[in-house]
C-alpha cells in the first residue's frame, strides 16, 4: 500500500540558485534524514516517489511550491511534521501537508497557472510601467521567439497588474502553466524592457486544477 | 519579508550573471552560523578551489566541526570564486566573503588555507588579494588576520613561504586548536606580530618560515639554513594523532550538485606498502586503523544527519585494512538494500577484491578499478609495487566473469629509468586484459587506461631523481595513443605542461615565490584545470624572475644535497629514503612493512605517542617501556 501526500513549501534566498533537479535531491535527503518511509519505484534504478508541481526557474523565490510524495505507511500529518522537525534545510519552509486521494494524475498535469510578484531592484517609473502593462493587456497577440521557436505570449498572460507597495511599483502576474503552454515572467519583463538581474521574482501561488479536488 | 543586507543587495544583482550562483550562497543543511558578535575568535577555513570540489573536502569538514565545537570560537568557510565571479567581485569592489555570515575575510582573526596540491597556489593568492590583504607575510602587521596553511603540499612549504605566517604540519585536528589558543594568549598580551610568530614557533608542528633563512650556493642549490635566533627549532616535525579520534558526523549537505555528494569516512590513515613514488604513503605514516564498530557507528550517525545516498570508505589501500572482511560484512548488514551506494577504493589486484566489491553490491556500471602503475617486472621492482602479470590477468578475467564490462587500469609513466619498452608494455598489458574480456564476455568488454605522469615528490625515495622532460613525456604518450586506439580501448593522459607545473612547484625552493607571484599577476588561475592552460604565463614568469624551470625538474639531486625542505620532518628519516632510493637502483624489493619493520624512523620520532597507544591499531611494532633509571 502506498499513501500519497501533498506538501506546500516556500523556497527562500538560501535555495534561490538551487535547480529543480537539486531541489528534488534536497527533498530526497530531507525525507531520508526524517526517516520517513518513502516509497520507491520498481526496477533497476529505484527512484523515490517524489514529484514537483512546476519547475521554478533558477534565481526565483517562491512562497508556494508544491510537491507530492508517497509513503509505504499511512502516517498522520502531525507524525510526518514531527519527523521533519529539525531536518529541513534552511532554504525550505513547510506551509502545509495534506493527504491526497488516489488515484490522481501527476502533479505536473494538475498545475494550470502560477502567480508571480516582481519587485524592482532599481527605480522604475510607476506611470511608464502602467502604460506598458496596459498596452500588453490591450493587445490581442504578442509574437515572440524563444530558443528558436515562435510563440504568442499574450494568451499565456492570465492577469497582469501594477501595485504600489512601500512607495515602490510592484508587478503581479498570473501566467498559464499548462503542458506546452507555460508563460515565463522573464518574457513579460523583456516586453517591458527590464533586465532580469534588476528584479526579484517571487512565485506567490501555484494554481492546481480544482477538478481534481485533492484533499481528503 | 526579509531585510537584505547591503552585500546581499549587491549580490542579488551579480549572482544572476555568473555560472552556478549557488556556489556563493551558503545556507546548506549542517552549516553552522554562530552569533558573530558574541564570539571571541573567528576562523575562516579556506579551500582555494571551487566550491564544487572544496565542499566535500574531509579535512575542512573535520576542522569545521572541531572549531565550532569550541564555545569561544567560530569557523566559517570560503572557496575560490570561479573566474566570472572574481571579475564581478572586482568590478563591484566586493571583498571575498565567508558563506555563513557573509563577512569579508579581513574581519576574521585567522585564515586557515588547505593546500592539498600545488596547483592551488595561485588561487590562494587570488583569495588574499580579493580580500584586500597584502600577499607577503612581512607586509601584514597585527591588524591583519593571521594566515596559515596546512595540507599535503605544505610538506614542502618553501615555494609559498613568503605568503603565509605559519604552516601547520601534519594532522590538523589538534594543532589547529593549539594555534588558536596561542593566538588568544598573544592577543591579551598586547605584543607585536613578532611576538605571535615566536609563540607559534614553539608549538610542535608549527613552522614559521620568517624565522628561517635559506642560503644558496652559486649553483643554485642550498648551502644551509640560518635561524633567526637560538630558540627556533632546527627541524619542525609533523604532528600526528595517536588515535583517529575525530569522525565528522555532520557533513555539510550542499544545495547544489557538487563533485562528491557523500559521507566520507577514513577507515585507516597511512599505508604500509612502501611504493617508492608515493608521497601520501611516506608522509602519512604510521598506519593507524579505526575499529569496525567505530566505522559502522560513524556511518550510521552521519547518514541520519545528512540523508546522503553515498558512503565512501577512504584509505590509501583498503585491502590492507586488517578487518576488511568483517567491515564489509557489517556494512552489508547495516546499509545494503537501503538505496545507498558504498564505495571502497584502492583495492589490491587479487580476486579477493572482487568478493569484497560483490558484497557491497556496487553497481557494475562504473567499471572495476585496478592500479598496477607499471607493466614490466623491472619497473615494478624500481617502484616497489610487485604484481605479476599473471595475477593481473587472472583478476581481470574474474572481474569480467562476474559481470563488470569495464576495467579501469591506472598506470604512471616517467618513473626513474623508464624506457620506451617499459611504456610499450603498458599498451601490451592493456590489450592482454581486453583480450581476457573478449574471451569472457565478448565484444562488450572494455579497458580504460588512465596514464598519469610521475612527478618526483619531496620526502619520498625519488626526491633525488630527475623528471622526464616534456619531449620524452610526449614521445611516450604518442606511443600509447597510437597503440591504445580501437574498439574497447580508451586512454586518458595528463598534459605534460601541467605535469611540469606540478613538478616545479613540488620541489621548489623559496625563490619560486617570485615566479608564483608573477604568474599570478599575469593571470594564472586554476592551474589544476585543463581548460586554463597557463603554461606560457609560467614560462615568462620564470624568465622575469631569472630562474630556470629545468633546475627544479630536469636535474638529479646530489646524494648529499641539502633540500629546500630539509628542516621539515615528516617522521621518516632522510637516510631511510636514501636507502630506498638505492634499493630501487638495485631493483630490490621491500616487503609490506607490517611483515617486517625497516626502521623508517616513524617509531623513533613518535615513540612517546606509540607508548601511549599500545596495541594493534598502529601497524608499527610496539615500543617497549623502559624502566626509568633511578
Amino acid at each position: 500500500m502506498r499513501f500519497r501526500y501533498r506538501l506546500a513549501y516556500t523556497k527562500n534566498e538560501l535555495m534561490r540558485y538551487t535547480s529543480n533537479l537539486d531541489v528534488h535531491k534536497s527533498w530526497e535527503r530531507t525525507f531520508r534524514r526524517a526517516k520517513l518511509p518513502i516509497a520507491y519505484s520498481q526496477g533497476y534504478h529505484p527512484q523515490p516517489k517524489i514529484q514537483l508541481a512546476c519547475p521554478l526557474p533558477l534565481g526565483f523565490l517562491s512562497e508556494d511550491e508544491i510537491l507530492d510524495f508517497e509513503l509505504n505507511e499511512n502516517l498522520d500529518i502531525d507524525e510526518i511534521l514531527n519527523h521533519l522537525n529539525g531536518k529541513m534545510p534552511p532554504g525550505f519552509e513547510i506551509k502545509t501537508i495534506n493527504e491526497t486521494l488516489e488515484p490522481q494524475p501527476s502533479l505536473q498535469v494538475q498545475t494550470i497557472a502560477t502567480q508571480y510578484r516582481i519587485e524592482f531592484l532599481e527605480e522604475q517609473s510607476f506611470e511608464k510601467l502602467q502604460i506598458q502593462s496596459q498596452q500588453i493587456l490591450d493587445s490581442t497577440s504578442i509574437l515572440r521567439e524563444r530558443r528558436g521557436k515562435k510563440y504568442d505570449l499574450r494568451p499565456l498572460i492570465e492577469a497582469l497588474s501594477l501595485l504600489e507597495e512601500d512607495h515602490k511599483p510592484t508587478l503581479r502576474m498570473t501566467l498559464s502553466a499548462r503542458e506546452s503552454a507555460t508563460g515565463r515572467p522573464e518574457e513579460v519583463l523583456d516586453e517591458l524592457g527590464i533586465p532580469l538581474n534588476k528584479t526579484r521574482i517571487t512565485r506567490e501561488k501555484t494554481v492546481l486544477n480544482p477538478a481534481f479536488n485533492a484533499g481528503k | 519579508m526579509k531585510n537584505f543586507s547591503d552585500l546581499e543587495k549587491q549580490l542579488e544583482q551579480i549572482l544572476p550573471l555568473v555560472e552556478k550562483p549557488g556556489r556563493y550562497v551558503g545556507g546548506e543543511y549542517n552549516s553552522i552560523i554562530k552569533d558573530w558578535d558574541a564570539i571571541e575568535t573567528k576562523i575562516a577555513l579556506i579551500f582555494p578551489d571551487i566550491y564544487d570540489l572544496g565542499l566535500s573536502n574531509l579535512g575542512i569538514q573535520i576542522l569545521y566541526e572541531r572549531i565550532n565545537a569550541q564555545e569561544n570560537m567560530l569557523a566559517e568557510r570560503a572557496y575560490s570564486p570561479w573566474i566570472d565571479m572574481e571579475e564581478q567581485l572586482r568590478e563591484h569592489n566586493i571583498p571575498l566573503f565567508s558563506l555563513e555570515s557573509k563577512r569579508a575575510l579581513l574581519d576574521f582573526d585567522l585564515l586557515g588555507f588547505s593546500l592539498p596540491y600545488e596547483t592551488l597556489y595561485t588561487n590562494a593568492l587570488t583569495i588574499l588579494n580579493l580580500s584586500n590583504i597584502p600577499l607577503h607575510a612581512n607586509e601584514r602587521g597585527s591588524d591583519y588576520p593571521l594566515i596559515v596553511a596546512g595540507g599535503h603540499a605544505t610538506y614542502n612549504p618553501e615555494p609559498m613561504a613568503q605568503f603565509f605566517d605559519a604552516f601547520l604540519l601534519g594532522e590538523g585536528e589538534e594543532i589547529i586548536l593549539d594555534v588558536i589558543n596561542e593566538y588568544n594568549n598573544w592577543r591579551t598580551s598586547q605584543e607585536a606580530k613578532e611576538g605571535l610568530l615566536l609563540r607559534l614557533s614553539k608549538i610542535d608542528g608549527v613552522y614559521v618560515p620568517s624565522l628561517y633563512h635559506p642560503i644558496y650556493q652559486p649553483d643554485g642549490t642550498m648551502q644551509e639554513i640560518q635561524y633567526a635566533n637560538q630558540q627556533v627549532p632546527k627541524n619542525v616535525t609533523k604532528r600526528i594523532l595517536g588515535k583517529l579520534a575525530y569522525i565528522p558526523k555532520k557533513f555539510i549537505v550542499p544545495s547544489i550538485g557538487v563533485v562528491h555528494n557523500r559521507i566520507a569516512i577514513e577507515i585507516m590513515r597511512g599505508c604500509t606498502r612502501g611504493c617508492r613514488f608515493c608521497h601520501a604513503g611516506m608522509i602519512n605514516r604510521p598506519v593507524r586503523e579505526r575499529s569496525v564498530e567505530e566505522i559502522i557507528a560513524g556511518i550510521e550517525e552521519a547518514l541520519d544527519n545528512t540523508g546522503f545516498e553515498e558512503i565512501a570508505l577512504l584509505s590509501l589501500s583498503s585491502s590492507d585494512y586488517t578487518n576488511i572482511v568483517d567491515l564489509v560484512d557489517r556494512i552489508g548488514e547495516h546499509f545494503i538494500g537501503k538505496n545507498l551506494t558504498v564505495s571502497l577504493p584502492s583495492l589490491r589486484i587479487e580476486t579477493f577484491s572482487i568478493d569484497l566489491m560483490e558484497k557491497l553490491k556496487e553497481s557494475r556500471q562504473g567499471g572495476f578499478t585496478l592500479a598496477p602503475e607499471a607493466a614490466t617486472d623491472r619497473m615494478r621492482k624500481i617502484i616497489n609495487k610487485p604484481i605479476s602479470e599473471e595475477q593481473l590477468l587472472t583478476t581481470a578475467r574474474e572481474i569480467y566473469k562476474r559481470g563488470w564490462l569495464t576495467i579501469k587500469l591506472y598506470f604512471m609513466i616517467g618513473h626513474p629509468s623508464e624506457t620506451i619498452e617499459d611504456v610499450a608494455a603498458i599498451a601490451e598489458l592493456c590489450k592482454k586484459v581486453l583480450a581476457e574480456g573478449y574471451k569472457t564476455v565478448g565484444k562488450r568488454a572494455k579497458v580504460h587506461a588512465g596514464v598519469s605522469t610521475f612527478v618526483p615528490k619531496p620526502h619520498t625515495p625519488f626526491q633525488w631523481v630527475s623528471c622526464d622532460d616534456q619531449q620524452t613525456i610526449r614521445e611516450k604518450q604518442t606511443l600509447l595513443r597510437n597503440e591504445l586506439r580501437g574498439p574497447g580501448l580508451k586512454l586518458n593522459w595528463t598534459d605534460p605542461r601541467e605535469t611540469m607545473l606540478e613538478a616545479w612547484l613540488s620541489r621548489g625552493d623559496r625563490r619560486l615565490a617570485q615566479v608564483i607571484e608573477l604568474a599570478w599577476q599575469n593571470g594564472a588561475r586554476f592551474d589544476a584545470w585543463q581548460d586554463h592552460q597557463n603554461y606560457d604565463i609560467w614560462m615568462s614568469a620564470f624568465d622575469a624572475a631569472g630562474l630556470s624551470p629545468d633546475f627544479y625538474t630536469q636535474r638529479a639531486r646530489f646524494s648529499d644535497e641539502i633540500f629546500p625542505w630539509e628542516h621539515i620532518n615528516p617522521g621518516v628519516n632522510k637516510s631511510y629514503l636514501f636507502e630506498e632510493y638505492q634499493n630501487s637502483l638495485k631493483l630490490e624489493l621491500r616487503n609490506d612493512c607490517r611483515e617486517q619493520c625497516y626502521a623508517c624512523g616513524i617509531i623513533q620520532t613518535f615513540k612517546d605517542i606509540r607508548q601511549e597507544n599500545p596495541g594493534t591499531s598502529w601497524k608499527c611494532p610496539e615500543v617497549k617501556i623502559r624502566a626509568r633509571a633511578e
